[in-house]
């Protein structure tokens, strides 16, 4: 009997909704979701095997097994090793991974714009990119960095993409208007700053109003005010039903606006999940402990030291940091009279669990390069 | 048809379309103003200048062969007797039949002879625009990401590529036909001004009407040449850098070196000689190292002529193989 059936009984039919809580190297990923790709993938696309379609419903992006392999005369590169990834409806969802980890490259392979080795996508529902023509009226993309032919103004810019794909020109002055390009849209674009073509990239994504918008680092180049104004348009696009996929490496962002995080690491799916349950099932192990005042810190230490713990004193504190069960800690100083006045988990934050996963923190004396991840060589652990 | 629109508002939005058409439209206008005040009409107070030029030259040459003739008797037995012919009397005056007054008339433009070289000017420098708008078109979309934009909202790539192949090529059609119509006129006019437009029978403007036609087809395949190896280039630098490159290679360097090895027919492997034949219906080209003998005319050159079905295989060729490899191409890049 699968340890699914023991420890989380399914549903009565199991959804293809990823994992609240968890990396690729925890299993129970698969167990409560009873999705595993395996299974998911097994009889064509977008049918689960033995399991009704209702819950093909909600997901707007699904990709199984993605391959790409670039082959040139230095040899041949794996940028995406069977990579998955799910978007549910209404979501924003962030999609982040080191650099050369393969973010753009499934974008663009997801937009048709790369063919891949293997593996599937279906853009709501349909499976592309057999079926993009049909879907590309309902995906609005930037990929990269925003690129535009200089000697245009933002405004014929965005009219020739509307002409080419069939959208009023009306449209093209509500988008600019909400990028707040509105004073500037008759400017050549080759004038306009990195924020402004970064505007007017989310401007040309949102002119067919999509349902599934795909933005590429879209606060890149933004001063602040200018991200803080991304961040909301996010939000607003996403409660009027747009699910916005969004990949950037401003974690903080990303940990205050999306609602599920995929993260990509040397072409692989490693972690994801709703933000907090990534963050939860990644947490520090850390147990921030503070004791009744007057009580003897250095001697409850001593305690916790000699009985195995790694304690680390802060001024009116100390942490424990390997406390996989605190009730151990209570325990130990209970039994000498000594009681606590807090005993906090230390939780982690987005952008730890992203470097822990991806083996992308920085390591004193050493210089990282690009490749170098936690599924090539473990740097940083 | 969107897309088509869509393709042909871009093209002509460009400021690089506008510029390169404006300056092909002024190179036009300096040819045809040169031609205008370089000819001048011709009639029997032409005719009578031309004759009394022709009378006063053979005056001047006859008296100037006289006065040779007294140098050369006063050389005889002289160091300078060697500077002139042992018999003096070779040096004879000259003979009326050799002052044909025609060759003294002025420059004068008449329709029927001229107008061929002028309509392979025309064509010519449309050809030279379409093959590098054509090669811009499609370069700058590349190179500025414009490509990648489009394609995420269409993504078929061989549709948008065709397209946008198709819009240059009609676009320069009408151009090609327009200006050919107005180049015909202003010619027209300048022949009637500054020269004859007689023995212009119906069979004349057909003719030219034909030429113009191939003229077209000239435009066209440049256009297509040029938008086809910028695209398999990705960048407008790639056509130019071919075209450069094949004219030095091709033009330059291997008719060096087929001169070098006295291969037959040298200019038959260099692009011009393909041009003309294609314009004019037929080049001849001749071997002048040979010799054809024959007892009436003696040892003549050996001659190869091109002709224009033999043009057309290779300009058909060319578009052929430069726009399937870049459709090919399109179809199966990544495009990062």
């Amino acid at each position: 009997m699968p340890p699914s059936a023991v420890h989380v009984p399914h549903p009565p039919y199991p959804t293809n909704v990823p994992a609240r809580t968890t990396s690729e190297g925890n299993h129970h990923s698969e167990w409560i979701c009873g999705c595993g790709r395996s299974l998911e993938w097994r009889k064509g696309f977008g049918i689960l095997t033995g399991v009704p379609k209702v819950s093909r419903v909600t997901a707007v992006l699904e990709i199984a097994g993605l391959q790409k392999t670039y082959r040139s005369r230095k040899g041949t590169r794996k940028a995406l090793d069977g990579f998955d990834m799910v978007v549910e409806a209404g979501q924003v969802h962030g999609f982040l991974g080191p650099n050369g980890s393969g973010k753009t490259t499934t974008l663009r392979t997801l937009l048709g714009l790369i063919k891949p080795n293997g593996g599937r996508m279906a853009i709501l529902g349909k499976e592309v990119p057999r079926h993009l023509p049909e879907t590309a009226g309902l995906v609005g993309a930037i990929v990269e960095s925003p690129q535009f032919f200089g000697n245009f103004s933002a405004q014929d810019t965005l009219s020739l993409l509307a002409d080419a794909g069939n959208v009023k020109r009306q449209r093209v002055t509500e988008v600019l208007e909400l990028v707040g390009l509105r004073d500037r849209g008759k400017d050549r674009v080759k004038t306009y700053s990195l924020g402004m073509k970064q505007r007017l990239a989310v401007a040309s994504a949102l002119l067919k109003q999509p349902k599934l918008l795909i933005l590429d680092e879209p606060a890149n180049g933004l001063d602040p005010g200018g991200i803080r104004e991304m961040r909301s348009l996010m939000r607003n696009l996403a409660e009027s039903g747009m699910t916005v996929v969004l990949s950037s490496h401003i974690l903080g962002e990303i940990q205050l606006i999306c609602d599920e995080v995929t993260i990509i690491s040397a072409g692989r799916r490693v972690a994801y999940g709703s933000v907090s349950s990534v963050l939860a099932g990644h947490g520090s192990g850390k147990t921030k402990v503070r004791l009744e005042p007057g009580v003897d810190m250095r001697a409850a230490v001593e305690m916790l030291r000699a009985n195995g713990a790694q304690v680390t004193v802060e001024v009116d504190h100390f942490t424990v940091g390997n406390a996989g069960n605190p009730a151990q800690i209570t325990r130990i100083l209970a039994e000498r009279q000594i009681y606590v006045s807090e005993l906090t988990p230390v939780s982690a934050d987005l952008e730890s669990v992203f470097l822990e996963l991806t083996g992308t923190a920085p390591v004193e004396g050493q210089n990282r390069q690009v490749d170098q991840t936690a599924s090539v060589g473990g740097w940083g652990q | 048809m969107s897309l088509y629109k869509a393709e042909t508002r871009r093209l002509f939005k460009r400021r690089f379309t506008k510029l390169f058409l404006l300056g092909a439209v002024a190179v036009l206008a300096a040819v045809a103003i040169g031609i205008f005040f370089s000819n001048q009409k011709v009639g029997p107070e032409q005719i009578a200048a031309a004759k009394a030029d022709a009378q006063a030259q053979l005056e001047r040459d006859a008296q100037q062969t006289e006065k040779d003739k007294a140098s050369c008797e006063a050389a005889k037995g002289t160091p300078q007797a060697g500077n002139w012919p042992p018999d003096c009397e070779q040096l004879t005056p000259p003979s009326q039949e050799n002052y044909n007054y025609e060759w003294y008339m002025p420059p004068t433009f008449i329709l029927r002879e001229s107008f061929p070289d002028m309509a392979t000017t025309l064509a010519a420098l449309l050809a030279l625009a379409a093959f590098i708008i054509g090669a811009s078109f499609v370069g700058a979309e590349w190179s500025s990401g414009g490509m990648m934009n489009l394609l995420l909202w269409r993504p078929q790539r061989l549709k948008v590529l065709g397209t946008k192949l198709l819009t240059l090529l009609l676009s320069f059609t009408v151009i090609t036909v327009v200006a050919s119509a107005i180049w015909t006129g202003v010619f027209y006019l300048i022949a009637e001004a500054r020269g004859s437009t007689d023995s212009m029978t119906s069979g004349v403007w057909q003719s030219f009407a034909i030429m113009e036609l191939r003229g077209l087809a000239l435009v066209l395949v440049a256009g297509a040449v040029g938008f086809g190896l910028a695209s398999l280039g990705r960048h407008t630098a790639m056509a130019l850098g071919v075209t450069i490159g094949a004219v030095i290679v091709f033009q330059f360097g291997l008719g060096v070196v087929l001169e070098l090895a006295k291969v037959k027919f040298v200019q038959a492997y260099l692009i011009p000689a393909w041009i003309t034949a294609w314009m004019n219906k037929e080049v001849t080209i001749q071997d002048y190292n040979s010799c054809d003998f024959s007892s009436v005319n003696g040892c003549q050159p050996a001659e190869l002529t091109l002709t224009w079905p033999m043009a057309a295989a290779l300009l058909g060729g060319v578009f052929v193989v430069v726009t399937t490899a870049a459709m090919w191409t399109m179809r199966s890049r990544d495009i990062t």
